[in-house]
């Protein structure tokens, strides 16, 4: 186990020590220290290493992972695991806006609750919510699976492509070209693996699932006062 | 539009003439706005515009062919500890794998490292045929991220965080189901064969002052190697490029509205953002106030089709060009060859603009595999590798008559305006006079 104090080291050499395991790899195991809010810390990681960070980390922590494990023992900014491609990341406070925005694979675990626009525009990624998300999450998502353990904030889904989500709590709203789908045996065996790698203790039986109604993937007259849903819907 | 059918008597509308009444009756027709390709068609206010004065007895001109007139530009100074060293300052515009074929791709990669420029990918990714032949290459960092990924990211010579386009300022991309091709659906991790609809904003930040710490984390992933361009469609230029430097560009990338697009709405191409020559000065301003000029690049498109526009575009403040439209062009787009098949499609060379279609019959603007086929990137290379030299011996031969050995020297004094409304864009001189309208007393 390797340890580096952010208060004594830069963010510039932690990324590069961190960084260079890719192409020299000896160290898998690092806890990073009086992370203090700063930003880009642990980007551009790509070796298959533990990274423990204990205290608050600033935006784009974990930023385009690469096979590493990092666990943030506080809060996270905003774009935390952002266009991760493998790996995970899991923040044990609450993320800020965008949290898994973009990232292609890998799983995102965040055990409190996350702003707007989580999993924006994810591409493969998997994202657990131990609570609630804000508004427009998954916006443009085009693959993978969301799953908001709490409730979700408006316009869930917005213009979504292919992306799975399962929502425990209430929706505020669903967002254009968002529909509830049928919950079948293979969602519920898919969610309970999901819960199961996230740590997570709920049935699987208690979440509603959404995703594309595929309204709007072709441009047509119809499409042109596509909006939001208005009412709340209950689960 | 043809005059063949006006005669005395009849008397076309300048508020609805025939493309006007066409445009009307075909909206009525579909009910859905017109989608198309190319940059605006409509005149705005351009480098045609203005004029070079030649040395004669207070400048004193150099050998027109013979004598050194440097063309080199390094862009990315101000941070990037390997900057982008260009032998000439035209380069190849951010263009999609999707919106084109690969083998164009490819040829803009060959024509580029020919001569010593730099191309740029797209909104789509990058594809191994234009990081194999480009010698430098430019990997764009946009609003949609398809195919964006690290190992990418460090392959690049420069990164290109894309704010916005000139045909379409505040608009995403569009790339319709006809072009989805396996492998661009793959790459784009998008279901074949649905409209895509590129984002018209970064997922994950919203403002300059978050966009800051996202170039932050792009020099962290990249080792702080390679320069970071900020590219903006031209529209609050002044205050865009202000806050693209303080957001910690390396270079900007200004592009007016005559720049190009695969696909957009014609209503957006022909009606929002402004032409180059207004923004230009506006952007030399705002570096200059900053005392950023020369030392944040700037490199400006939209509309550069000549080594008179290169030239002019240098003297006007500009470190290098970027070439979209002209560049399609040199490889083939519109050429005469293909006059039966534009006409089977409703059109004529010099008029085809439906890009998005995917049926382009010079093979560039398409997926489909044997209209690609129909493209040979290595004659495409080398027809654009030609047309950067001839841009390049242009430019060089107006910096020679107004006395430079080096493009860069070229200054606006060497300018004036034919009318008053470039000499206000521009702010040089109305042609034979000491006028700059709006400037002064």
């Amino acid at each position: 186990m390797k340890t580096i104090s952010l208060a004594e080291t830069p963010v510039r050499e932690l990324n590069r020590q961190l960084q260079e395991q890719a192409a020299h790899f000896r160290e898998p195991d690092w806890r990073i220290t009086d992370p203090g809010g700063r930003h880009a810390l642990a980007v551009g990681l790509d070796a298959p290493l533990n990274v423990t960070i204990d205290g608050h980390v600033g935006y784009y922590c974990a930023g385009m992972n690469q096979q590493a494990h990092v666990t943030i023992n506080g809060m996270a900014g905003v774009g935390v695991a952002e266009n991760m491609m493998s790996g995970s990341v899991r923040v044990r406070g609450n993320a800020s806006q965008s949290a898994g925005a973009t990232a292609h694979g890998g799983l995102l675990v965040v055990e409190g609750d996350a702003s707007a626009r989580c999993g924006i525009a994810m591409k493969g990624v998997d994202i657990v919510v131990g609570g609630s998300v804000g508004h427009l999450s998954a916006f443009m998502g085009q693959a993978g699976r969301l799953v908001v353990c709490g409730d979700a904030g408006e316009a869930l889904g917005d213009s979504l492509y292919e992306v799975d989500i399962y929502v425990r709590g209430s929706v505020r709203s669903l967002g254009a070209d968002c529909e509830e789908k049928s919950m079948g045996p293979e969602h519920r065996a898919a969610l309970a693996e999901l819960l199961e790698a996230a740590g997570m203790d709920h049935d699987p039986a208690g979440f509603r699932r959404y995703g594309s109604a595929r309204a709007l993937y072709n441009f047509r007259v119809d499409n042109a006062f596509a909006g939001y849903g208005e009412e709340e819907i209950e689960s | 539009m043809s005059e063949q059918h006006k005669r005395p008597g009849m008397r076309e509308s300048a508020s609805f003439d025939r493309d006007v009444i066409a445009e009307i009756q075909r909206a009525a027709d579909t009910g859905i706005y017109d989608i198309r390709g190319f940059g605006a068609k409509r005149a705005v206010p351009h480098f045609d515009d203005l004029l070079f004065l030649g040395a004669s007895m207070s400048r004193y001109p150099l050998e027109g062919y013979r004598e050194r007139c440097a063309t080199d530009v390094t862009l990315g100074t101000r941070y990037a500890s390997q900057p982008l060293e260009l032998d000439i300052p035209v380069t190849i515009a951010g263009m999609s794998f999707g919106s084109l074929s690969a083998q164009a791709k490819e040829a803009l990669g060959r024509g580029a490292s020919v001569v010593g420029t730099s191309t740029t990918t797209g909104d789509g990714g990058m594809t191994a045929e234009e990081r194999g032949q480009s010698d430098k290459l430019v990997y764009q960092y946009l609003p949609s991220r398809y195919g964006m990924n690290p190992d990418d990211l460090r392959k690049a010579d420069a990164i290109e965080v894309v704010l916005g386009q000139g045909a379409k300022p505040g608009g995403g991309g569009m790339l319709m189901g006809q072009k989805i091709s396996d492998r661009v659906a793959e790459m784009r991790t998008l279901p074949k064969g649905v409209d895509q609809r590129s984002a018209c904003r970064h997922p994950d930040w919203t403002g300059p002052d978050d966009l800051a710490i996202k170039i932050e984390e792009l020099r962290e992933i990249t080792g702080g190697e390679k320069p970071i361009y900020i590219k903006i469609g031209a529209t609050r230029t002044y205050y865009d490029v202000k806050l693209a430097v303080k957001a910690g560009a390396d270079v900007v990338v200004l592009d007016g509205m005559q720049g190009g697009t695969a696909a957009t709405q014609e209503v957006f191409i022909e009606h929002v953002g402004i032409p180059l020559l207004s923004a230009l000065p506006q952007a030399v301003q705002a570096l200059q106030e900053l005392d950023m000029h020369r030392k944040v690049q700037l490199v400006v498109s939209g509309g550069i089709r000549s080594g008179a526009d290169v030239a002019k575009a240098m003297a006007l403040g500009a470190d290098a060009v970027s070439i979209g439209t002209a560049a399609l062009i040199a490889l083939g787009c519109n050429h005469p060859r293909w006059e039966a098949e534009y006409r089977t499609l409703g059109t004529a060379a010099g008029f085809y603009d439906d890009y998005h279609e995917g049926r382009d019959p010079a093979g560039i603007s398409t997926q489909d595999p044997a209209l690609a086929r129909r493209l040979d990137p290595e004659a495409g290379g080398r027809r654009l590798a030609n047309y950067l030299r001839v841009l390049t011996m242009e430019a060089q031969t107006l910096a020679r008559a107004c006395g430079k050995s080096h493009l860069r020297n070229l200054e606006p004094q060497d300018l004036v305006a034919l009318n008053v409304e470039a000499a206000a864009m521009a702010r040089v001189p109305l042609a034979g006079t000491g006028w700059v309208p709006g400037v002064g007393a």
